[in-house]
Formats: structure tokens, sequence, C-alpha cells
């Protein structure tokens, strides 16, 4: 297998773009999502309260 | 001086706190995963068997272990939510679980990584690896049902449950590898001690701690969110900076 190969002549970029890659940008979606988050629930609420009303 | 910590139970109190406690644990946690990746990569030595494959474990472990304590913390918040009807509770519940669920995911997927250079496989339906796959449903289902209830106490109580029911998979992937034969290997971290290398053990704790450290900074800041939308309606909410800006 190609794969299997690859994996044993090159281990570190193999760890490094398969495990801590994937974690960092599972955290940096996760950091990206909460920024969003936020910034739509801050904008929901100000919109809220300059509309007068309460939903 | 004593410190009032029912104080903190309030979510206009803890709101504030959360707040003023992001910062610092965001720059600790990225400190403490360069100095652990450091340690992992440019310090700890080669392991005998594996080679440089072993060097998944320092995010492997640390996502296994914060995948199945966030999951505990969640269903203990959960249950303080249904038994004393406490706002806060609930929203700390709702808060965790998506951060336990990619936790979850990071183990099985760098699991997975591990698996195929030392085992030959991605996937197996062992013990330890089908609980913790288990866990990620769990975490999922729980999402899902908060979701699908409009009413938000509603939901809190009906996702609670599920939480607590769950809680009794938790023990199973932690004795798993003792209950049943496994291709997964025993507990790396024991409460007897650790046969690893000191500087293995040096950058597998540092992870451990900059992932604890990144949970609860991303925990705090998703809660102050859940806080806002659910309290919209209040007078502290609309006197906040933030919202009058």
């Amino acid at each position: 297998m190609a794969l299997d190969i690859w994996m044993r002549e090159n281990p570190f970029t193999y760890i490094w773009i398969g495990s801590y890659g994937v974690a960092m940008l599972v955290f940096a979606i996760e950091l990206g999502m909460l920024k969003n988050a936020r910034k739509a629930t801050l904008q929901k609420i100000r919109m809220m309260r300059n509309s007068g009303g309460n939903e | 001086m004593a410190i009032n910590w029912f104080k903190y139970a309030a979510p206009a109190t803890f709101y504030g706190l959360a707040g003023k406690l992001i910062p610092w644990l965001a720059v600790a946690s990225a400190m403490l995963f360069a100095i652990g990746l450091y340690i992992g990569f440019a310090v700890a030595p080669v392991d005998a068997q594996q080679g440089e494959f072993y060097r998944i474990i320092f995010i492997h472990v640390p996502a296994s272990i914060l995948s199945m304590f966030l999951y505990m913390i969640m269903a203990g918040y959960a249950a303080l939510g249904l038994i004393f009807n406490t706002r806060l509770s609930a929203m700390m519940a709702s808060a965790i679980a998506p951060t336990g669920a990619l936790f979850a995911f990071i183990s099985l997927w760098t699991g997975a990584l591990w698996g195929k250079p030392m085992w030959g496989v991605w996937w197996l339906w062992d013990a330890r690896m089908t609980s913790e796959l288990i866990l990620l449903f769990l975490y999922l289902g729980f999402i899902a049902l908060h979701a699908s209830i409009d009413d938000p106490r509603r939901a809190d109580r009906a996702s609670a449950l599920l939480a607590i029911v769950g809680s009794v998979n938790v023990p199973i992937i932690y004795f798993s590898v003792k209950w049943w034969n496994t291709l997964h290997q025993g507990s790396t971290i024991k409460f007897t001690g650790s046969s690893m290398h000191i500087a293995m053990q040096q950058a597998m704790f540092t992870m451990m701690a900059a992932c604890w450290l990144y949970a609860m900074a991303v925990v705090f800041a998703r809660v102050r969110t859940i806080i806002l939308e659910r309290e919209r309606n209040t007078t502290w909410v609309g006197e906040l900076s933030e919202v009058k800006q």
C-alpha cells in the first residue's frame, strides 16, 4: 500500500498533518463558531432593544 | 476574606467573572500548548517499539481524558439543574456538550491515525474504541435533543436525563481495557504511577493542562453567549457595554 510506505517514510508529516493539524483545525473551527455565535447574539439583542420590543 | 461562591451561581455575576477569566485561560493554554509540543517533539525520546508514531499520544490521551471528564462534569451540571432548578447549571451543561463532542472526535480521529501504523487498521470494533464512539453519539444526542425542543427549560430537563443516563458509559470506557480482551493498550496513567519516560510524561501532562485550560476558556465563552441569549429581556443585559454599542 502506497500510504503505508509513505507514512513510514514520513512519520512526522503523518503525525503533524493527520493528528495535530486536524486537532488545531477543529479548535480553530470551534473558536470561529463561538465568535460568530456571540456576534449574532449581540446583534439580535441590540436590534430587539432598539426596536423597543420584547420577543 | 470569605468568598460567597453562591453569588457566582447567578448568570449575571458569572457572566462578568467568566469574561475576566477567559483571556487568562486562553493565554495560559496557548503557552502550555507551545511548551507541550516542544517537549513532545524536541525533548521526548523516540519510543523503542513504536518509533515516532507514539508522539500522537500527546494529543490522543489528553483529548480522550477530556472527553470523559467533560461528560461527567456536563452530567453533574445537568443533574444540578434538574434537582435544584438552577439556571446556570443547565446553561453550563449545554455549553460543555459541543466541546466534549469535539474532544471525543479528536480522540477517535487521532486513535485511528495511531492505529493504522501500529495495528494495520484505522478502526476496530474494540471495547475501548466502541465505547468512546458511543460517548461521541451521547454528546451529539444531547446537543440534538436540546436543539429540538423550543422551550429552553423543557429542553434542559429532557437533555439532562439523557446526560445522567449516559454517564454510565464513562466508567465503561475507562475499565474496558481491564474488563475485556482488547487490542487497545492499557491505561497510560495509573494511580500507582507510570512506566513512561519522564520527558514523555512532562509533554503529556503539559498538553493535558493546555487542553483543560482551552476547554475552560471555550466553555466560558460559550456559556456567556447562552446567558446573553436566555437573559436578553433582563435589565442587566441591557446595561452591558457590549449591548449598548
